[in-house]
């Protein structure tokens, strides 16, 4: 040593620090280094193995079995099995577990992590300071949740069993992000690791073998995508957690339709990063470090778009490549290094392709001096700049150590190209301005937005995205939501349907053009609308009534040119709507997103309008009550008097479906804010044609959203006879549009458009299936209820869930 | 290991204890003005500086004795006596044991603290007592700690240090300045204390934790490196909050910034509350990441320690025996 002492006292290298592999390497070993799954309690035998190797080394480190559709029916069956008993524990008593679980990450915690770094490549100080550390945080923070289960989520249950399916990026995190709220919430469990990654799902496995949890309350079976889609398919699956890349969510999305299994997807991301001219350019510096080089880009919300102000854009340049001179890339297992492996080759290969392609479109390119090591699956930290918004490395996702920057102007154009990508899981926004970063914030579509801070993340808090980064959130309150469920099922709610319809849809109306003979009876001129006027019957035919679309705020002709008709249950006919076309949805949504007053509003101002609306339409009660027992109610008044009620309880919530400060262990002020989804498609049941109009569309306004609706199809006059309300009551035009039609037309229009944000359909047929086939296109929400399911007694909770989106967005502070 | 990182810093041999000096510039009240500090993200970074690096085995050895070599070994006590003031001199031009430099290969190195820091009253003595060894006496000046006695007689407390043989003189600043937002007054205080040090060079100790936080510690900072100061410096260990990372990280930054701005070099000094082996290496893993391996030398950068020396010597010897050693078998101060 002693030459060397005297060398380095003159150069100060940094040496190698290497954590041991040796316990990790002898658990494999102690294992035969070959696993089968873990079901039911048990250990199957091994079959049909497959290597996971270390992507540092190229070396296979264990053998790990192909899961099979028999070995994930085994798996569901046995959470099956298990659900009577985990679900009927107390809440305290699940406390107990995972208070346990919670306690058995942190005894093992140095092993999980060499573990991790081992299979995955991630630099063992990322699992060791921040991966486990979370894991065991989240296991603490659902163990919270099942003891307080009972008294915060009264008349709900779990779920049942949860089908997960979690990537290779953060095994264990994301293991713990989706196995501590489903047994939290007395749900039982079957995970599928990532092919790449299954060690320390496995590793779990045995810890909770060794607890005595319940047998098949958490089962593991491994394997490839197919294995996933066993899991995705299987039909006794109540709820699918998908975390991963986009591509597959949509085909999870398209897989469940119809299925009324519950579906949360956590999917890719293109986040930006966006820092002022007033920004702390070191710290930025360091927080594109966080944010780009963190598990080697490898994040689903690495901010890899770094949007920079055009006055401080050369600065920040140079000081970028500076920083990233010194950054290290190599063994994952050296306590030192910054940049760990690619997970496989494959992986490494898209990133090098996408880097070349960005070449391709005219970016430069800038990679630190050093190079990587030759053996294993490294790459340098990169940087992209003179790329251009449609360049393909500033809209796809890279999934790699590479940033791609951009400039811009003015905060409006910020928040322009923000927003300029299908994504929305997460941002970042750089600014010594409280007043500019939340003035931002609220601005930005994403899950997460980060202020001068980024990949902040937490048990407490909500985490999840907007847009084609999915739908449903993990963490915190908002997380537990979906894996909850009321005890009530849905089909008891959905039987209160008001009186039906003498006669279905199909046949109560018909297309003017081509009325069918025995129909004819009755002509259109012939409009009870005089005739049902108090006082003195009108010696004068009556005046014609012309129910058009209502778009913008205006009545609009119908784009086809054609016109329904709308029978009384005895046949006559009450009037005629138009017949929306697609091209109407189309302008429709057009005039919805032009409505920006509408979810600029503030919440009083919205409420204001729902009362006003309220108070017009109860003002016209007996005109209201006629028509509706024209249409083939039995109640007229009282469905109108409902329908004023509701438009009550949603103009009193308008103003307090209020966010939340979580209480993340950082210095940050958290807050998970109610943000409206934007655009909400409404396609309302045929039954109580007023009543389950506003039971929808009124909740979707007091939240700030604008809407799309599709009114009952054989009694729509209910909802068109409401535009004169509507007009009276100061709503701003667009803010509600009204497209009239058969439904079988128009849902699917609106569930495939994508610029709409959510499609909530409530009808007795099946047609929600497609709805929910369709909506993958651009992962829209989507809400299928069956009629009078929206006003159902103590449903006012889901209603505003599926109305708004939550967005956390984290404040750090100090002096 | 893989790593195949190269030094970004040039290699060096034992380095010039004073090239070139920091001239000053005029002041910018601008810089001054746009100076952003984000404490949050400042804290969170320092909070993985440890973290994020670290040194083993021959590497850390080799590190630990370097940071011998950037160590102002400091008596500041009202109970200092010319005896104790030549114990410490003695100390700090065998600061290792020869039998652990010899087992660690650098039995042919003349090892030795980076300066001996005193008050004034001890500037001769330390200089008698160090005359032959290079090692420069520093002494704290211009009414350190609290700097308000009248202004004429820091200036005069200066000179005197210089004329008894001082190389480094480390003024106060005077808070107020800082706290009342008088930059002008700053520079020209700093000004006047590097004028009255002549060829001695200046360092600025701007008592950070008295300052009221970390954008005022950066403002400062930039002030007095246009005022003419050679080094910034933390604290005068008296302060009840002396050297914290979030600080260092701050003052490094703001060094880089004004090198960037003028090409001129200025050298870091943390001082108080830095005492154990593990807490300098934190130091120098900061200033490698943040100004690279040239700020690893004494021309550049000092701890102000007292304690940490035995620690140091303590964690040498570990590496040597592999022994966990005992404070009692090394020679004090």
């Amino acid at each position: 040593m002693s030459g060397r002492v005297a060398e380095l006292f003159e150069t100060l290298e940094y040496g190698p620090a290497p954590e041991a592999a040796g316990p990790a390497l002898a658990w494999l070993e102690a294992r035969g280094g070959t696993f089968g799954h873990f079901i039911g309690g048990r250990w199957t035998e091994p079959a049909d193995l497959f290597d996971t190797a270390n992507p540092a080394t190229g070396r296979p480190l264990a053998r790990v079995s192909q899961g099979s559709a028999a070995d994930v029916d085994a798996a569901v069956r046995a959470a099956r099995a298990a659900l009577p008993g985990w679900r009927g524990l107390s809440g305290h008593a699940r406390a107990r577990w995972l208070y346990a679980l919670a306690r058995g990450i942190q005894k093992h915690s140095r092993l999980l992590a060499v573990l991790e770094t081992l299979d995955n490549g991630k630099p063992i100080r990322e699992a060791r300071d921040i991966d486990v550390p979370l894991v065991a945080r989240h296991f603490y923070h659902h163990a919270g949740w099942a003891q307080l289960l009972e008294s915060q989520f009264p008349g709900q249950e779990g779920v049942g069993v949860a089908g997960q399916i979690i990537p290779w990026n953060f095994p264990l995190l994301m293991l713990a992000w989706k196995v501590a709220p489903a047994l939290a919430t007395g749900s039982t469990v079957v995970l599928k690791p990532a092919e790449y990654t299954p060690l320390t799902a496995l590793r779990f496995a045995e810890l909770c073998a060794d607890l005595g949890l319940p047998p098949g309350v958490l089962n593991i079976v491994t394997g490839d995508g197919r294995t996933g889609a066993a899991l995705v398919d299987h039909p006794d699956v109540d709820k699918i957690a998908f975390t991963g890349s986009t591509e597959v969510g949509r085909a999870i999305r398209v897989a469940t339709a119809g299925s009324g299994k519950r579906l949360s997807l956590e999917l890719g991301g293109k986040s930006p990063f966006v820092v002022f001219e007033d920004a702390e350019l070191d710290s930025v510096v360091e927080g594109v470090v966080d944010a780009i080089w963190f598990n080697q880009g490898q994040v689903c919300c690495a901010g890899s778009r770094i949007l920079v102000q055009e006055g401080v854009a050369d600065t920040l340049v140079a000081k970028l490549r500076a920083r990233m001179e010194r950054l290290r890339v190599g063994d994952p297992l050296d306590k030192g290094i910054d940049i760990g492996a690619i997970v496989a080759p494959v992986q490494l290969e898209r990133i090098q392709a996408m880097v070349r392609s960005g070449l391709e479109e005219g970016a430069t390119c800038w990679q630190p001096s050093w190079s990587c090591p030759e053996e294993g699956l490294f790459y340098p930290p990169t940087l992209l700049t003179d790329v251009a918004p449609a360049a393909t490395v500033a809209q796809e996702e890279i999934f790699g150590p590479v940033a791609v920057l951009l400039t811009f102007r003015t905060h409006e154009e910020a928040v322009a190209l923000a927003n300029n990508t299908r994504f929305g899981l997460a941002a970042s926004v750089w600014s010594e301005s409280v007043n500019l970063a939340l003035h931002m914030a609220p601005r930005i579509k994403a899950g997460t937005v980060w202020v001068n801070a980024t990949n902040l993340f937490d048990a407490a808090a909500g985490f999840g995205g907007y847009r084609e980064s999915g739908f449903g959130r993990e963490g915190g309150r908002e997380g537990l939501l979906e894996y909850l469920r009321p005890v009530v099922s849905d089909d008891a709610a959905s039987a209160t349907g008001a009186a039906g319809h003498a006669r279905g849809p199909a046949d109560a109306v018909a297309r003017a053009g081509g009325v069918p003979e025995d129909a004819a009876d009755a002509p259109a001129a012939s409009a009870p609308a005089g005739a049902a006027m108090p006082g003195q019957p009108s010696p004068l035919p009556p005046v014609d009534r012309t129910a058009k679309l209502y778009i913008g705020g205006k009545g609009a002709r119908p784009d086809g040119g054609y016109t329904l008709q709308v029978r009384g249950p005895g046949g006559a006919l009450l009037g005629e709507v138009g017949q929306g076309n697609r091209k109407d949805v189309r302008n429709a949504v057009e005039a919805a997103h032009r409505a920006t007053d509408w979810p600029g509003a503030s919440a009083h101002g919205r409420a204001q309008v729902l009362y006003y609306v309220a108070e017009n339409l109860a003002a016209r009660r007996d005109e209201f009550a006629r028509q509706l027992e024209a249409l083939g109610s039995a109640a007229g008044g009282a469905e109108v008097d409902a329908s004023v009620a509701r438009l009550f309880t949603w103009a009193a919530w308008a103003d307090k479906h209020d966010g939340a400060v979580h209480a993340t262990p950082q210095r940050t002020v958290t807050m998970a804010m109610h943000e409206p989804m934007g655009v909400v498609g409404v396609v309302c049941p045929d039954q109580e044609p007023l009543l389950g109009f506003v039971a929808l569309v009124a909740p979707a306004l007091a939240m700030g959203n604008t809407v799309v609706a599709v009114p009952s199809e054989c009694a729509p006059l209910a909802a068109t006879d409401l535009y004169q309300v509507l007009d009276t009551s100061e709503l701003p035009g667009g803010a509600l549009n009204i497209v009239t039609g058969l439904r079988a037309e128009l849902a699917p229009v609106l569930a495939a458009h994508d610029d709409v944000d959510a499609v909530w359909y409530h009808a007795a047929d099946d047609g929600g299936a497609e709805v929910e086939r369709l909506s993958a296109g651009n992962l829209k929400r989507t809400w299928i209820g069956g009629p009078g399911h929206a006003h159902a007694p103590g449903t006012e909770q889901a209603v505003l869930h599926h109305a708004t989106q939550v967005k956390n967005i984290w404040v750090p502070y100090g002096a | 290991m893989a790593t195949a990182q190269r030094s970004t810093g040039s290699v060096r041999g034992a380095p010039a204890h004073h090239p070139a000096r920091n001239p000053g510039f005029p002041l910018e009240l601008e810089w001054v003005r746009e100076a952003r500090v984000n404490p949050s993200a400042v804290e969170r970074r320092a909070a993985t500086m440890a973290t994020r690096r670290t040194v083993k085995g021959d590497w850390q050895a080799a590190w630990l004795l370097r940071a011998v070599t950037l160590m102002d070994l400091t008596t500041l006590a009202g109970s200092d006596t010319p005896g104790s003031v030549r114990r410490l001199c003695a100390k700090a031009q065998s600061p290792v044991r020869r039998d652990l430099l010899d087992a660690l290969g650098m039995g042919d190195r003349t090892l030795r603290t980076g300066a001996v820091c005193v008050y004034h009253a001890y500037v001769a003595t330390a200089v008698e007592a160090l005359a032959g060894s290079g090692i420069p006496v520093a002494a704290v000046a211009a009414g350190f700690p609290a700097g308000l006695s009248p202004f004429e007689e820091r200036v005069r407390e200066i000179r005197a240090s210089v004329a008894d043989g001082a190389e480094e003189i480390d003024i106060v600043i005077t808070r107020a300045h800082v706290l009342g937002g008088h930059w002008e007054a700053l520079y020209d205080e700093v000004r006047a204390f590097r004028e009255a040090a002549g060829h001695a060079h200046l360092k600025a100790i701007l008592a950070t934790g008295e300052l009221g936080g970390l954008r005022n510690v950066l403002r400062a900072s930039m002030v007095c490196m246009m005022a003419g100061a050679d080094f910034i410096k933390t604290s005068t260990g008296m302060e009840v909050v002396n050297a914290t990372l979030p600080v260092g990280l701050v003052m490094a930054r703001a060094i880089r910034t004004y090198g960037e701005r003028t090409g001129h070099v200025v050298g870091f000094k943390p001082a108080g509350g830095i005492r154990t082996a593990r807490d300098v290496l934190t130091w120098m893993l900061l200033m490698k990441e943040e100004l690279g391996t040239d700020w690893l030398t004494p021309a550049r950068f000092r701890i102000g320690a007292s304690a940490l020396l035995t620690d140091i010597e303590r964690q040498l010897e570990h590496h040597v025996t592999g022994r966990y050693a005992a404070a009692h078998r090394h020679p004090m101060g």
